[in-house]
């Protein structure tokens, strides 16, 4: 197995007017090719700053984040990100917004091919009657499935989620996961995800990253112990039960000194 | 026109009857000097004598041309220099003072200095207006420049987008709504400037007139001109509304 993407005792640490607020404190781990992490812990408690060091748009106090080998210098084209706040643009379609990446020199393919791949992903994410509708007219999660179609259209090898299905309701999120479960069966993709469910956690990911309240330290790395491809008859499985209420457990943890911490906010140093 | 076409119609003219109703109303009440109020009947009356033999229209094209010139020219430069100052924030601290400073001296007070520096004719008067229009507009630009979210850009550069792509593709259009928001105020201050601006030896227009008049103390005069002035203003503004709700269907916001 390739490492596609590592962590090497990365900390950053904001400055801020109040003084400076680490966020994430000496994390190490590897992304393999082919990898599904899920990263899970309480909010607020770093995960987006650690995901946006990989993304390119954050650089690590103190540490290392390579891609490929190379440290990371910016965004680009192969690392596709879905945001935590969609960031659909309001001035284009919906067509539009997921035709943009493939509009862009980096990926730009022929007007017929792009109209094939907008029409495919319109149909997988349900959004066939709004294509020439601006973003206005859609709910939160309609939003979401638009913000997840427009970076799918390019094709990215490695995919970083920052909780993806959050705004979607049980059963178009439970569709958009069994989705995201073909896509990489298909193409084969490494994937990132950061998410505040345990069950999605464990029914997406093969290892789940279980960090801690702020600053984010790695407090356990699980393996999990499902092959692919799956279905949601794991979810009946005894290994499954035990292992949501183990995870249960950590997060719950850290969830506990994360609320602790928030009122008065402790910065250290 | 459909039927909700009418009823906005309808509703659109009503404040105008109400005003011309109280109008009446003062200069019957008894509180005021009837000859200090001309009646809306004789403004109306002057307004097609004006019209028919003095000339009225030259004066109207001569004030709609100040004022076109005059908020173009504003704009051209407020627009790049608003978008700098926006996007740039150190160079914002550095200059907000500056053009507060400038934006807060009434054009009418720079007359007697833009005279000596720059004559008493067309050019003098466009200076001014440009004046206005570019301290309304830079600063309408800038602070809707930098309240533009970093989010989009990041988006467009995990697409792979580079530099001009991100320029042409996300930066012009978040940029357009504060351009046009700019405009309709720019030109807002200019058809307030303009009397001002007519102060200097103007032989035509509607604040020449306006000037002319009270000197001879003919309120219906100076009436018909800032009637003039407000209803060439609304109309300016109406056709930029219209352009903007063409423009920026997709905003949230319900332009009429
Ligand atoms: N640019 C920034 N400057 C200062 N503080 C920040 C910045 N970005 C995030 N933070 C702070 O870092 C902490 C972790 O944020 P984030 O990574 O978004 O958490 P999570 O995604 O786990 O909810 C929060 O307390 C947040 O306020
Ligand atoms: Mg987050």
């Amino acid at each position: 197995m390739t490492k596609r993407a590592q962590f090497d005792r990365v900390s950053l640490a904001f400055e801020t007017p109040k003084g400076r607020l680490n966020v994430v404190e000496d994390v190490s781990y590897d992304i393999d090719d082919g990898d599904f992490i899920a990263v899970i812990g309480p909010s607020g408690c770093g995960k987006t700053t650690m995901m946006s060091m990989l993304a390119g748009f954050q650089k690590p106090t103190t540490g290392n984040v390579l891609f490929d080998g190379r440290p990371v210098a910016g965004p680009g084209p192969e690392r596709g990100v879905i945001f935590q706040e969609y960031g659909v643009f309001p001035w284009l379609t919906v067509k539009q917004n997921i035709a943009f990446g493939l509009t862009l020199r980096a990926n730009r393919v022929v007007a017929s091919e792009r109209d094939a791949i907008c029409d495919h992903y319109l149909g997988l994410m349900g959004l066939s009657d709004f294509a020439n509708s601006y973003p206005k007219h859609l709910s939160g999660g309609m939003r979401q499935r638009l913000a997840i179609a427009r970076a799918y259209a390019v094709k990215p090898q490695f995919l970083l989620m920052d909780e993806p299905f959050g705004a979607l309701d049980a059963q178009t999120r439970s569709n958009m996961q069994n989705l995201l479960l073909r896509v990489l069966q298909t193409e084969g993709k490494t994937v990132m995800l950061i998410t505040h469910s345990v069950e999605e956690a464990i029914y997406l990911a093969s290892r789940i990253v279980v960090v801690t309240a702020r600053p984010a330290r790695i407090r356990e790395i699980i393996d999990v112990p499902f092959g692919y491809p799956r279905d949601e008859s794991i979810q009946e499985r005894p290994e499954f039960g035990e292992l949501r209420s183990y995870i249960r457990q950590l997060v719950m943890d850290e969830y506990r000194a994360q609320q602790a911490q928030m009122r008065p906010v402790s910065f250290s140093e | 026109m459909d039927g909700t076409g009418v009823r906005r119609f309808v509703l659109g003219l009503t404040p105008w009857i109400g005003a011309i109703l109280l109008w009446y109303a003062v200069r019957w009440s008894g509180f005021v000097n009837i000859s200090l109020i001309p009646a809306p009947h004789q403004v109306a009356a002057k307004f097609f004598e004006l019209l028919t033999k003095e000339g009225l229209l030259i004066d109207i094209f001569a004030s709609t041309r100040r004022v076109f010139f005059g908020v173009l020219l504003g704009i051209l430069v407020a627009v790049p220099v608003g978008f700098l100052l926006g996007w740039y924030r150190p160079a914002r601290t550095f200059a907000d003072p500056m053009i507060n400073f400038f934006r807060a001296l009434p054009p009418i007070a720079l007359i007697p200095l833009v005279i000596v520096y720059f004559g008493v004719d067309e050019l003098a008067k466009l200076v001014i207006l440009f004046y206005a229009s570019f301290f309304s507009g830079v600063i309408v630009m800038y602070e809707g420049v930098s309240q533009i979210t970093p989010l989009y850009i990041r988006v467009a550069q995990t697409l792979g987008a580079n530099q001009a792509e991100i320029f042409r593709k996300i930066i012009i259009p978040l940029t357009v709504p504060h351009i046009l928001t700019a405009l309709r105020v720019a030109l807002g201050v200019a058809w307030a400037t303009l009397v001002a601006s007519e102060l200097i030896a103007a032989q035509r227009g509607l604040g020449a007139m306006i000037q002319n008049a009270s000197t001879y103390f003919l309120l219906d005069v100076i009436y018909v001109g800032i009637i003039c002035i407000g209803l060439i203003a609304l109309i300016m503004d109406m056709i930029l509304r219209k352009i903007t709700a063409r423009l920026l269907v997709w905003q949230d916001r319900a332009i009429a």
